[in-house]
């Protein structure tokens, strides 16, 4: 048995490919309905899963406001991550070339787990200006795990899991890798 | 991804794997560079010691500047006002220093091979920042970085390096980076100022004739010729090497193309570059500076990682 097949036996599916472009349209309708002046809104998705995301929802959110244009970057939190002394990681592209002073700012990552990189995502922005507000905008919650005070304000799916889990986009359906059980 | 080595000693230690990782997380930090709040908290636990035994504005303030938009914590040595006056040794200075829990060491000494003698001495990283006639590593790292954010790559470009090239750890570690990524290089200058087996060591062209070197080019580096060496007898005068071997803006525009100029600082204006082309478009001097910053910037943050003194 090859290691993929043995790998999938324990794979859970969280959303398969259909459901995770319901998903993406779910998300996207209600931004919109939220956010009907996107003059005033920069929607920024965090490297690498939340920018991946974040241009399938907005390709969605554009098509919902033919007569304005979405303003939308990339943000990279490489090197605000607070786990660096474990690791040195390569950047990825930061893009924001917005000025984001009083406006809103949507932050938009695949999965939210323990807040660390939402943190780490605060802490970057908040150099680039002074923001009048910043929601975010995830795909899946992973409520029960969270190490800071963070919220989502738009989620697709709250799913529960063991902390050693892991959610990850496979073949372009969402999902769930059971960690080893102590 | 990681770098290979645990210090920055030399380009002879990195792969182009290192090279392509440094130049791109360069681009990164450029991007800080040009952002409302210049700083990123990435070495806020880390503190760096500036120990320059030769006297350096350039590259001393860069690295400062590198250090201080990292977040981290600087100390500054230099050799003429410290304890290395009354005759202490480097190690007996590094280690004492150490002792207060630095955690890297950016170094010049005017000894080539100083930093690879600390660095089997001591746990702290060490980045060279100039070692005698041996390497430049940071200065090569800044030049490619520019060379490609000008032109779009290094792999296929011709890159002509002019003047006293037996002296340089620029042009050193310039040869190296350069052969690693794919680019072409020709030596240019004075006989006596390149070394007489160049081409067989170093896998470079050589050529005595200025005007056909920049014919064949797409990017000149033109080094400082060291005005102390006009007592050497290695040229007979500054004025004579400037005829020979000086750019100016006849010869520029005589040539077929429009090439690209760069200088390490400081610019002798008037011996090897004339104002008018140093301060044309053409040349990319100011721009290096910039890249400088960054590109120590990357280095710093890429070595940072490894097990510490302190640790």
């Amino acid at each position: 048995m090859s290691i993929f097949t043995l790998i999938n036996i324990f794979m859970t599916v969280l959303l398969s490919t259909n459901d995770l472009a319901t998903a993406i349209r779910k998300l996207a309708n209600d931004l919109h309905a939220s956010h009907r002046d996107l003059s005033s809104v920069i929607f920024a998705g965090i490297q690498q899963g939340g920018a991946i995301l974040g241009a399938r929802i907005m390709e969605v959110l554009q098509t919902l406001n033919p007569d304005q244009q979405v303003q939308y970057g990339q943000l990279d939190i490489t090197f605000y991550r607070d786990d660096i002394r474990k690791e040195i990681i390569a950047p990825d592209t930061m893009n924001m070339p917005f000025n984001i002073e009083n406006k809103t700012v949507v932050l938009i990552d695949d999965v939210l787990f323990t807040g660390r990189t939402i943190k780490a995502a605060l802490d970057t922005l908040l150099d680039y200006g002074r923001p009048d507000k910043v929601e975010l905008c995830v795909l899946i919650d992973r409520k029960e795990h969270r190490q800071f005070p963070i919220q989502a304000d738009f989620a697709a799916k709250i799913v529960e899991t063991a902390k050693t889990d892991k959610v990850k986009l496979v073949n372009g359906e969402v999902v769930l890798i059971p960690g080893q059980s102590n | 991804m990681q770098l290979s080595t645990r210090h920055l000693l030399g380009i002879k230690d990195l792969n182009p794997e290192d090279i392509s990782l440094i130049l791109s997380t360069a681009a990164q930090f450029k991007e800080v560079l040009q952002r409302p709040v210049k700083k990123v908290p990435s070495l806020r636990e880390v503190t760096i010691v500036n120990l320059f035994y030769e006297n350096s504005t350039r590259t001393r303030f860069s690295f400062e500047l590198a250090e201080k938009r990292l977040s981290a914590d600087t100390l500054n040595f230099a050799a003429s006002t410290s304890s290395a006056a009354k005759g202490e040794t480097l190690l007996d200075t590094v280690n004492n220093i150490l002792s207060m829990k630095v955690d890297m060491v950016v170094m010049r000494h005017s000894a080539s091979g100083a930093p690879h003698f600390l660095s089997q001495h001591i746990p702290a990283a060490i980045i060279n920042a100039g070692d005698g006639i041996n390497e430049h590593p940071t200065q090569a790292l800044l030049d490619a970085f520019s060379i490609q954010e000008k032109t779009g790559s290094l792999k296929g470009r011709k890159v002509a390096i002019i003047g006293d090239i037996m002296h340089s750890r620029v042009a050193q570690s310039n040869i190296f980076l350069l052969n690693k990524m794919g680019a072409e290089v020709t030596v240019c200058g004075p006989p006596t100022l390149i070394p007489k087996y160049i081409a067989q060591a170093l896998g470079v062209n050589v050529s005595y004739n200025l005007k056909e070197t920049l014919s064949w080019c797409d990017v000149a580096n033109v080094l400082r010729i060291q005005l102390e060496r006009q007592n050497q007898v290695l040229f007979s005068s500054l004025r004579e090497y400037s005829l020979a071997y000086g750019i100016n803006r006849r010869l520029l525009d005589s040539l077929q193309k429009e090439i690209v100029i760069m200088h390490p600082g400081p610019i002798n204006r008037g011996v090897e570059l004339d104002s008018d082309v140093a301060d044309s478009g053409q040349s990319i001097i100011l721009q290096q500076v910039e890249n400088g910053v960054a590109v120590r910037m990357a280095v710093l943050y890429l070595l940072s990682g490894r097990k510490t003194a302190g640790n």
